[in-house]
């Protein structure tokens, strides 16, 4: 019979040998995957990088106007919630389910932490009209606040044109908008992990759900982590 | 114990071990799943075939008679979009490749079964999309979405196409992702790499390539729709975008995609070549590195596309250079598979006409590949039918001898029916006479400098033109008479044997149809790839339980 080599453990697919070949197969699809979303990403870092040396002047001035604060805190939460993230893998590691779902739970509270915090922002430039759009309703106006008098590598802030700033809020909503909804995405698939994890889903031998999460996650910080600087701490040296 | 070479089909296998609607909607086994493949892309390509058809038939006169000038945009464009996307790229990776990789190394199913369904449901999804954006009107900037038109101008349904397009290659990167992890994953026992079937190491080049690819289209049409929806430019010049921007984008996504569609279908041929001659491929090593070289240079040589986009001429000539360089894997494989024949016994059964029509468009494709790629020569016939006939020879010849060649090869196989042989070589026949008649003359045109995409022309190019049509019609029925004999065979055809061409590959040592779980048996593999020594020796011998 075909199903012979099945063992008892319930976390093993019908299709696979053993319960190592499915951790192995789970493992290199997650690193697969993180590929796809390096590229992807890709394609918006390359769109940054070409408009920021074509147009230095504009992207510090329209950096400035970010919230570098808020931007800095929510870099110490993802930090954080990376921290948490990694001791709920080790908790699935060791067996140890209340903490596992601690952990899980707090990874989730900082994550919406930093949602919270990016809406505040995203809330603050729609006030500003900071959001690049051209609808009849709602412009996009550039007023050039703080900016004034500020030269930039020997430019005078008068030359800003307010297309490339436009541009600049174009590339930030497209890169903060997207990782916010891999965030998103994240907090669901840690939904997933509590529920699982109470029903005892997980034991030291059966957990790469919770380790392949983790990968994610850990993938999903380290985005920010670039654009952070790119976004926020360009105009920093215009004071 | 039952033999394997008898031919009394198997009580149970997976057509039969589950019934209903929702047995098949909700299935999880890979040979299903290629099953609602094939019947989507079949759907898809004579859907494209259609607009083709549009195209044809306004072409035979030289005045715009048959449509409108804006109708006949649409038209080229929905062709390029259906034929393309909901066609090319998925036709052998997800049904052939889909219902093969498995059974070829030995597994009991692709790794993550459920992802593999889930990207058949998002293909469907996406071509909704596509379908609605038909039925509202379609398109008109060309498949190649080209900004500022399709960003700023266009009045035709951009955002609903490009999402078409968007949601179907997040199909095209599961299925290369679910390939990359069981061909690493899931081999046989004994099935080491150098012991794969080539046609494996070819799907495994296209995954990389699906993989690292598509996601960057994808950004590209984001980007297009949020600028088309928020009217601020990144690729628009009147609002400090740049359009060359978007060119390189799509390019170094769009030029590898050409390799997602040819690669599986070199792979489809190597399995042909190899077992319709029963000999070991000639230059194992070189055929399967040949695979993931094209792979790898097929993505330096985007540039090709911007020879004339105010590219630097030193990136031009780079671009120029490297797209020479893909030529020598290409060529290595055309050899080896020629070097192959010689001294081989081989068959003139359907599978092996269209390895052979293979070979004659990728030449002729291939070498007028060189043509455009030389930067002086590419300047005169650049936007012309010569660069429309170039890529039919190769994307489309190319692609559909190898789909239709590795069809009825393992038709056998998926259905456990043989289809009839006189019909089938008969269609193979019409199909080479027409497609050669369809685009031959266009390198003529092209050369003579007819641009591509309009839809009048000088008095002068009408015979030519007509010549086209005229093929492109025998090409139509040469594609329906397929349809109707391999349908009929599904129930009438006579039942076939586990292995009927006598070919190595582990896919044969299973039932035809195999049951649910591939293999009764968890294969050991002990021999090479194509290894045709001793005849008697039987399969048997060679099999035992792993379990
Ligand atoms: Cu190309």
């Amino acid at each position: 019979m075909a199903e012979s080599h099945i063992t008892t453990h319930a976390g093993l697919a019908h299709h696979f040998d053993d319960i190592e070949q499915q951790r192995e197969a789970g493992t290199l699809g997650m690193w697969a995957f993180l590929v796809t979303e390096v590229m992807f990403f890709g394609g918006l870092f390359l769109a940054y990088i070409l408009y920021r040396s074509k147009y230095p002047v504009e992207f510090a001035v329209a950096s400035n106007s970010l919230n570098v604060t808020m931007g800095f805190i929510n870099t110490l939460v993802l930090i954080c919630s990376s921290l948490t993230m990694a001791l709920a893998v080790y908790c699935s590691q060791i067996g140890k389910r209340r903490p596992l779902i601690v952990f899980l739970l707090l990874t989730m509270a900082l994550g919406t932490t930093f949602l919270v915090i990016k809406g505040v922002e995203y809330h603050e430039k729609f006030v500003e009209h900071h959001i690049p759009v051209r609808f009849p309703t709602y412009e996009f106006k550039w007023e050039g606040h703080a900016t004034e008098g500020v030269p930039v590598h020997g430019e005078s802030s008068a030359s800003v044109d307010s297309g490339r700033i436009e541009m600049f809020f174009f590339i930030y909503f497209a890169m903060t908008g997207v990782h916010a909804l891999h965030m998103i995405i994240g907090l669901g698939i840690l939904t997933t992990l509590v529920l699982m994890a109470r029903r005892g889903r997980f034991t030291p031998e059966y957990h790469s759900p919770v380790e392949l999460s983790g990968l994610y996650w850990h993938f999903v910080d380290i985005v920010w982590i670039f654009l952070f600087p790119l976004l926020y701490l360009v105009g920093a040296h215009l004071h | 114990m039952e033999t394997v070479a008898e031919i009394t089909p198997p009580r149970t296998h997976y057509l039969n071990a589950t019934y209903g609607v929702k047995s098949w909607l909700l299935t999880t086994d890979h040979k299903r799943i290629a099953l609602l493949y094939l019947a989507s892309v079949t759907f898809f390509f004579f859907l494209g075939g259609l607009f083709a058809a549009g195209i044809r038939i306004e072409l035979l006169t030289p005045q715009g008679d048959f449509v409108q000038a804006e109708t006949y945009n649409r038209m080229f464009t929905m062709h390029g979009v259906v034929m393309i996307f909901l066609f090319l790229i998925p036709a052998i990776p997800a049904v052939l490749g889909n219902f093969l990789v498995p059974l070829m190394i030995g597994a009991r199913d692709l790794a993550f079964p459920r992802i593999n369904l889930l990207s058949w449901y998002i293909y469907t999804v996406g071509a909704l999309f596509a379908v609605l954006a038909i039925l509202f009107g379609g398109v008109d900037t060309g498949w190649t979405f080209y900004t500022p038109y399709s960003s700023t101008y266009s009045n035709g349904n951009v955002i609903l196409t490009g999402l078409g397009v968007f949601v179907v290659g997040f199909s095209s990167i599961l299925t290369g992702l679910n390939f990359i992890v069981t061909i690493h994953t899931m081999r046989a026992p004994g099935l080491t790499w150098f012991r794969l079937p080539l046609f494996i190491w070819a799907h495994y080049a296209t995954s990389l390539i699906m993989i690292l690819g598509t996601p960057v289209i994808a950004v590209t049409i984001l980007l297009l729709a949020l600028e088309r929806l928020a009217h601020v430019g990144i690729f628009d010049p009147a609002l400090g975008g740049d359009p060359v921007l978007f060119q390189h984008l799509f390019w170094f996504y769009s030029h590898p995609a050409v390799y997602i569609m040819v690669l599986p279908a070199m792979g489809v041929i190597s399995e042909l070549i190899a077992n319709m001659s029963r000999k070991r491929i000639f230059g194992y090593k070189f055929v399967a590195f040949a695979s993931l070289a094209i792979a790898a240079f097929g993505f330096l040589v985007w540039g090709h596309h911007m020879f004339v986009s105010t590219q630097s001429v030193y990136a031009g000539m780079v671009f120029s250079f490297l797209s020479y360089a893909v030529a020598i894997p290409s060529a290595v494989k055309v050899f080896n598979w020629t070097a192959t024949l010689y001294k081989g016994s081989i068959s003139y059964d359907t599978p092996m006409l269209y390895a052979f029509g293979f070979i004659g468009f990728f030449i002729i494709g291939g070498m007028t590949g060189l043509f455009l790629a030389a930067l002086g020569v590419d300047v005169h016939v650049h936007d012309t039918y010569f660069v429309v006939a170039h890529f039919h020879y190769i994307m489309v010849g190319g692609t559909i001898m190898g789909y239709l060649g590795g069809l009825h090869y393992w038709w056998p196989k998926i259905t456990g029916r043989l289809y009839s042989e006189a019909w089938a070589r008969f269609a193979a026949l019409v199909i080479f006479v027409g497609f050669n008649l369809t685009f031959f003359p266009q390198f003529l045109l092209g050369y003579m400098g007819m641009p591509r995409r309009y839809y009048a022309y000088p008095p002068e190019f009408q015979v030519l033109n007509v010549m086209s049509s005229a093929g492109a019609s025998i090409l139509g029925v040469g594609y329906l008479i397929p349809v109707i004999y391999l349908i009929w065979s599904m129930r009438y055809g006579p039942h076939a044997p586990a292995n009927p061409w006598g070919a190595a590959g582990l896919e044969w040592r299973t039932s035809s149809p195999p049951p649910t779980l591939n293999f009764e048996q968890v294969p050991v593999v002990t021999w090479e790839a194509y290894e045709f020594g001793d005849p008697s020796e039987n399969a048997e011998s060679r099999m035992e339980n792993r379990g």
